[in-house]
Formats: structure tokens, C-alpha cells, sequence
């Protein structure tokens, strides 16, 4: 310890101190090894283009999902508005948003669930057919499992909602869940461009 | 002030019966109980995968020798390999960052303490699955045991049709498991560093050992889901009859050999980034230094973390890459040793100079220092993308990356035991018992890994059960066996000094190494709630400043 002649000095007073909010700083950790989840398998499928031993082909049964596309980009908007609007304390406004982003969630699910039953009851086209099944439906159907975990979740805030139990103050979770599912619609981006548009 | 509140910390658990203290282990989210029980489960398979080890190595003292089946010698190399990394490295290493990183930053625990107790109980009962294996791999065939296909598990030797039974499954479901547990702590700690720093502790501030869990649980997110996909893949093809790695439908065996090791690699320095993280808070407490270029400390770990994401095919140079891609991984591999060579420079410039104090964390850091040298020595030459075809699958191999293992990363996990034992437990680790301990695993490692460089040297190869006699192998091997039992008596006599520390050891107090880092600052162990006040931090070592009012630290930095 120091000695008692020896003078201190006076410690200068610590600066103003904010840092990250940890939620946040949370989600963007997980989006990262999910991205790094994504890209094994998307890695997986590019690799695998033009090397089935056998058909069907691409070009003999996909046909880009257009209008499904168009409605999981516009959920990622109207998420948007749901959490600028909770954020201003308007609750009925969020609440009305966040329905039009689970039917438009739904919608997206529905239509992948017809183009599955389509391509295995009609083409008798499945994982185990040829390299193209297998890389198909497990990068389809992963993307379409995050899009089930995002839609569980966005319903258990509707149900909050319902019950009067979502308030400004929860602008912030709900906004943590906004960027979860902004990173759902970008990975259909990328899964998009490579199965119905490189892979084709 | 501040100390004496945080030094009068009462324990209220001690009063409840032995199974109201069992339950309070079990349901606790406190971040220095769930890094204990990591680091405790963590030891406990150390010592099943490290007798499974000396097994192998009994079987291999002489030639021709017939201890255990072939097939046991598999079951036992699969799982000896697989428990060190997942099972022991991984649990080991989080469980320190676990209890340190809050503790140094000044935290009252990590950012998501439930996550961190989910993520620990998915570790603890996914390690015991795998283990579970010997009993339930044999499945409704009536085939297979523990699993037999290597740690790394290569295509298509997985695959339906070349492994029956549930072994593989077995591997896949448990490592799987254990994956998602070290994301949740990866996540945590990529939290808690960034948000939950106590005030006046900028980045720049942070103790070397924060830095490198940051680093470490960028790696950790980045590189464990390619082993979860990879793994997911093979369970399609294993159960819904796909064909990623099925190479009779046109699918690729090397694609899974890329997948793993893009895995691999970093996983490497996973394990290792931690050896030196303890490295950088042990020796400058102990050469009375402060640590050597601190600055260039920090961006040769964030360098090597980079750098670590881009050579994992220098594990592949024998399965016929284009040249360009042996070029492209032999010169990363090369590049990653200058950042690595920097932190070893670094380190001898802390020593340099100081006034060193020859305690057993100290023997253990200078042991980890020599032998990492040699280790990373000996993967430069790896490297060499010819030298590698050359040696590639023997007992070289096998030195070289048990060298790095256990020279570098056991040696500091010792190190760090010895050093933080007293802040967790409140006694001291016996110092005889320790320098027995640090003496005897010295010998007992060069004696087993030496030998091995030139049995690899004279073309011996790895995972056989045996070699025939007049080889030139004979004396090497008998060698090594004989290390690994020096080896293993020194663990004994390591748990031996933990047991009777914990009844009999010297009272620790707070600081019993004169250190300089937050943790220090509070008791031995720490109450629940770690500090009484927020600490407040001017410098990068806070407690120096504390203890020298007369000359702080935050005047030259």
C-alpha cells in the first residue's frame, strides 16, 4: 500500500457513461451465426447446381413464387410501421399493423405449403429424388422453419395484444423482434435469387 | 471505502441443509456457480477421456499387442478426441470466461443469466449423451456402440450404409447439443462485453483476457454453425434418404471435409485464444510488469480471429486441391503465425526485465510459452503443403496437435486453476503439491510427445491399433506409454491437491497475488451480487490505482 508521505493524486471524475442496450447487441449476436447457419447451406446448394444424376431438373417444376415474395417483403415493411406507431404509444394502430404482418407471414407459409404439396404429390419430387430435391427442400424448408418461429412469436405478441398487455413500453422488444424478422425476409433474398433465379 | 462494503459479503446459502445447497446449485443463473459447474464438468471428463488416452497408449507400448480389439481401439480414438474438444476444452474455457469476464468488467453478471443457465444444462446433458452412446448405440440393429468414425467423422463413412446402428447418430445429436449451449454463451458474452462494462471502462480498457472473450465468441458464432449444418445434413441423409454426402447420387465426400473444417480450424483457436488470454493476466502479475504492448496485444488476437476463418483446407492438402487452393491455404497458414508470433514476443517482453516470482501459475505459463513455440514451429511446417503430403495421417501430426493442446492449452488451464483458485474457493492451492503436479506433467509430456514427432518422422501412422516389431517404432512408442502414465499421476496428484486445498488450504483473503484486475477487488469467493458498488475504473489496471494513490496508472496511458 502507499506509503503515508506519498501524496495522492486526485483521480480525474469519469465521463458521462451510456453504453449499447444488451437486447440489442443480443439479437444482432444471434442474426450473425444464424447468417453463418444460412450461408452452409446456401454454400451447399450453389455447389450442387447442374450435378443431380437424374431428374426432375430445375427448370422442369419451380416456377418463381412471385406473389409470395411480394408479401414477405411487405410484412417486413409493415413491421415497421407496427413499431414506429407502438413507439408513439398508439397501441391500436400497432396492433393493426402487426395483424396485416402475420397474414402476410401466413400467407407466405401457405403458399410454400401448396408449392411443397404440388412438387410431392403431383411431380413426385422429394429429398431423397436427386441432389436437387435434397438441396431444395432442406434450404427451403429451413428458411420456412425460421419463418414458423418468427410467426409463433409475432402471435404470442398479437395474443399480448388482444389482452391489452402490450404498451409503449415494450417498443423496444417488439422492435428486437422486427429485426429478427427483417433478417428472415433477407435471407428469403438470398434463397430466392439462388433457387429460383441462379439455380434455374 | 468501497472495498470494505464488498469485503463484509455474508453467505446466506451456508445456513440451509445439504439438499437445500444441492437445489441451489440447480436452479442457480448466478454466472460464477453455472462457470464452476462448467469447469467442474469440464475436469470430470478430462479424466474419462484422459484414462481412455492412456488405454490407447497401453495398447500401443509394445508391438503386436493385444489389450483392446480393434474395434475398441476405434470406439476409444473417436471418443478420446471428440471428449477433449467438446466436452473438456469447450466447457473449461467458457467456464472461465464465464466467472472472469463479469468479475473483471465490473458486472454483476452476464447480460441474459437464464440463457446462460440454459446453455450450460443443454452442454452437461449433451456431453452425457455422448457417453451414453457405449450403452445405447447399439439402437433396434443390434450394431455399433460408442461411435467409431473418427472426431472428425468423415463422409461417407457416416453415411446409412457404412455405419449401422445408432453410434453415429449418437455423435451427431451430442455435439449438436453442446453446439447451441456454447452459442448461447458466445451470445452472452458478445452482450455483456459491449453493454455491461462498469463506468470509465472503455474497450480500450478492458483487461487482455475480455478482449480475447470477445474474440473468441466472435469465433464461436461464426464458426460453430457450420458444424451444426454440416451435422444437420447428415442426419437428412442418415434419416430422410438425402444425399449431401452420398457420393453414388453424385454427392461430394470433400464437400463435408470443407464443412468440417471451416468448422475445425477456428475451433482450433477457440481452445487456444483462451490459453492466452490466461498467459496475459498471469505473467505480468507475476514478472510485477504490466503487460508488454497492450495495444498490439488486442489487434493481433482480433487478427488472428480473422485470419483463423480463412485456412482451414491446410487440413486437406492430401485429398488433391488445385494447386492454387494449396497455394492460397499454405500462405494463410503462414500468415496467421505472425500475429501468433507477436503475442509470444509480447509476452517474453512483459517478462523481460521484471522480477519474476516463481509460483506454479507462473511455472505453467512458462511451460505453455516454450511449448507453444514449438507447437506453432512445427504447424509452420505442416504448412508447407508438401511437407504435409509427405507426413500427413502419421504420429507427426499427432504430436504437432497435441503439443498445442496439451502444451499450450492444458499447461494454461493449470496455470489459470492455480491462479484463480483462491478467489473461487477463498484457500490456496498447496504449493508443494502444485510444483509435484507442474514437475511431473512436464516430464510426463515431453517424454509421450517428443518420441512421437520422430515415430511420425519414420512414417507410423495414426489410428492403427497396433504396428508390427523391427520397424524402428518399438522404443518411441514405449517411450510415450511411459509418459502418459508420468502424465496421468500428475492429474492424480492435482486432484489430490484440489481436495485437500479445499478443507486445508491457506485462507486466500481478496487479493492473495498483489494483482491489479477488478476481480481481486472484491472477496474470496465473491458474494452473489460480485460488487457492493459499482466499481468505478480509470485505468487498465484499477486496482494498482487503488492501491498507489501516489502514482495511478491513468497518468501514462
Amino acid at each position: 500500500m502507499a506509503s503515508a508521505a506519498a501524496t495522492p493524486i486526485p483521480a480525474p471524475a469519469v465521463e458521462e457513461w451510456t453504453l449499447p442496450s444488451r437486447g440489442r447487441v443480443g439479437v444482432l449476436a444471434l442474426i450473425l451465426t444464424e447468417s453463418a447457419f444460412f450461408s452452409i447451406f446456401v454454400a451447399a446448394y450453389v455447389f450442387y447446381i447442374g450435378k443431380s444424376l437424374s431428374p426432375p431438373y430445375p427448370r422442369d417444376v419451380l416456377s418463381p413464387p412471385i406473389v409470395n415474395t411480394v408479401c414477405l417483403l411487405s410484412s417486413s415493411v409493415s413491421i415497421v410501421f407496427a413499431v414506429r406507431a407502438l413507439r408513439m404509444g398508439h397501441t391500436r394502430v400497432f396492433g393493426m399493423w402487426w395483424l396485416v404482418t402475420l397474414a402476410l407471414g401466413l400467407e407466405f407459409l401457405a403458399g410454400t405449403a401448396l408449392e411443397w404439396h404440388r412438387l410431392i404429390y403431383r411431380e413426385h419430387f422429394t429429398i431423397a429424388t436427386n441432389l436437387f430435391g435434397t438441396t431444395y427442400y432442406s434450404l427451403v424448408g429451413l428458411h420456412a422453419l425460421h419463418v414458423t418461429v418468427g410467426l409463433v412469436m409475432i402471435l404470442i405478441v398479437m395474443v399480448l395484444t388482444a389482452g391489452g398487455h402490450v404498451t409503449r413500453r415494450d417498443a423496444e422488444h417488439t422492435e428486437l423482434l422486427s429485426w429478427y424478422w427483417h433478417f428472415v425476409d433477407a435471407v428469403w433474398v438470398v434463397v430466392f435469387t439462388t433457387v429460383y433465379v441462379i439455380g434455374r | 471505502m468501497e472495498q470494505e462494503i464488498a469485503l463484509t459479503a455474508v453467505d446466506d446459502q451456508a445456513a440451509l441443509p445439504l439438499v437445500g445447497r444441492l437445489h441451489q446449485w440447480v436452479v442457480t443463473v448466478d454466472h460464477k456457480r453455472l462457470g464452476l459447474m462448467y469447469i467442474g464438468g469440464g475436469l470430470f471428463f478430462f479424466v474419462i477421456a484422459g484414462l481412455q488416452a492412456v488405454t490407447m497408449r497401453l495398447q500401443l507400448a509394445f508391438p503386436d499387442n493385444h489389450l483392446v480389439a480393434p474395434q475398441v481401439f476405434n470406439r476409444l480414438m473417436t471418443m478420446h478426441g471428440t471428449a477433449m474438444v467438446f466436452l473438456v476444452g469447450m466447457p473449461i474455457l467458457t467456464g472461465f470466461f464465464n466467472y472472469l469476464v463479469p468479475l473483471m468488467i465490473g458486472a454483476r453478471d452476464l447480460a441474459f443469466p437464464r440463457l446462460n443457465s440454459f446453455g450450460f444444462w443443454l452442454w452437461l446433458f449433451g456431453a452425457l449423451l455422448l457417453y451414453f452412446s457405449y450403452i445405447g448405440g447399439d439402437g433396434l440393429y443390434g450394431a455399433g456402440s460408442a461411435p467409431d468414425v473418427g472426431w472428425f467423422a468423415y463422409a461417407p463413412l457416416t453415411e446409412r450404409a457404412f455405419s449401422r446402428g445408432n453410434s453415429t447418430d449418437y455423435w451427431i445429436l451430442s455435439i449438436l447439443l453442446t453446439s447451441v449451449g456454447s452459442t448461447a454463451t458466445a451470445i452472452n458474452i458478445v452482450a455483456t462485453t459491449f453493454s455491461m462494462r462498469c463506468k470509465g471502462m472503455a474497450l480500450g480498457k478492458m483487461p487482455v483476457l475480455v478482449w480475447l472473450a470477445l474474440v473468441v465468441a466472435f469465433l464461436m458464432l461464426v464458426a460453430l454453425p457450420p458444424l451444426s449444418a454440416a451435422q444437420a445434413m447428415l442426419l437428412l441423409d442418415r434419416y430422410l434418404g438425402a444425399h449431401f454426402f452420398d457420393t453414388q447420387a453424385g454427392g461430394s465426400a470433400i464437400l463435408w471435409q470443407h464443412f468440417f473444417w471451416i468448422f475445425g480450424h477456428p475451433e482450433v483457436y477457440i481452445l487456444v485464444l483462451p490459453a492466452f488470454a490466461f498467459a496475459s493476466e498471469i505473467i505480468p502479475v507475476f514478472s510485477r510488469k504490466v503487460i508488454f504492448g497492450y495495444h498490439v496485444m488486442v489487434a493481433a488476437s482480433c487478427a488472428i480471429g480473422f485470419i483463423s476463418l480463412g485456412v482451414w483446407a491446410h487440413h486437406m492438402f492430401a485429398v488433391g486441391m488445385t494447386p492454387a487452393g494449396n497455394a492460397f491455404f499454405a500462405a494463410s497458414t503462414m500468415l496467421v503465425g505472425v500475429p501468433t508470433g507477436i503475442k509470444i514476443f509480447n509476452w517474453l517482453g512483459t517478462i523481460w526485465g521484471g522480477k519474476l516470482r516463481f509460483r506454479v501459475p507462473m511455472l505453467f505459463s512458462l511451460g505453455f510459452l516454450f511449448q507453444f513455440m514449438v507447437a506453432g514451429l512445427s504447424g509452420i511446417m505442416l504448412g508447407v503443403a508438401p511437407f504435409d503430403w509427405q507426413l500427413t495421417d502419421t504420429y507427426f501430426v499427432v504430436a504437432h496437435f497435441h503439443y498445442v493442446l496439451i502444451g499450450g492449452i492444458v499447461f494454461m488451464i493449470f496455470a489459470a486453476i492455480y491462479y484463480w483458485f483462491p478467489k473461487a474457493t477463498g484457500r490456496m492451492l498447496n504449493e508443494r503439491l502444485g510444483k509435484w503436479h507442474f514437475w511431473l506433467f512436464l516430464i510426463g509430456f515431453h517424454l509421450t510427445f517428443d518420441p512421437l514427432h520422430f515415430a511420425g518422422l519414420h512414417g507410423m501412422p495414426r489410428r492403427i491399433y497396433t504396428y508390427q516389431p523391427g520397424r524402428g517404432l518399438e522404443g518411441l512408442n514405449l517411450l510415450a506409454s511411459i509418459g502418459a502414465v508420468v502424465q496421468a499421476l500428475a492429474v492424480l496428484i492435482f486432484a489430490v491437491n484440489v481436495l485437500y486445498s479445499l478443507a486445508n488450504g491457506e485462507e486466500a483473503g481478496p487479493d492473495p497475488w498483489d494483482a491489479w484486475t477488478l476481480e481481486w477487488s472484491t472477496t474470496s469467493p465473491p458474494p452473489e451480487y460480485n460488487f457492493a458498488i459499482e466499481p468505478e475504473v480509470r485505468s487498465r489496471r484499477p486496482l494498482w490505482d487503488l492501491k498507489h494513490p501516489e502514482d495511478p496508472d491513468w497518468q501514462y496511458e
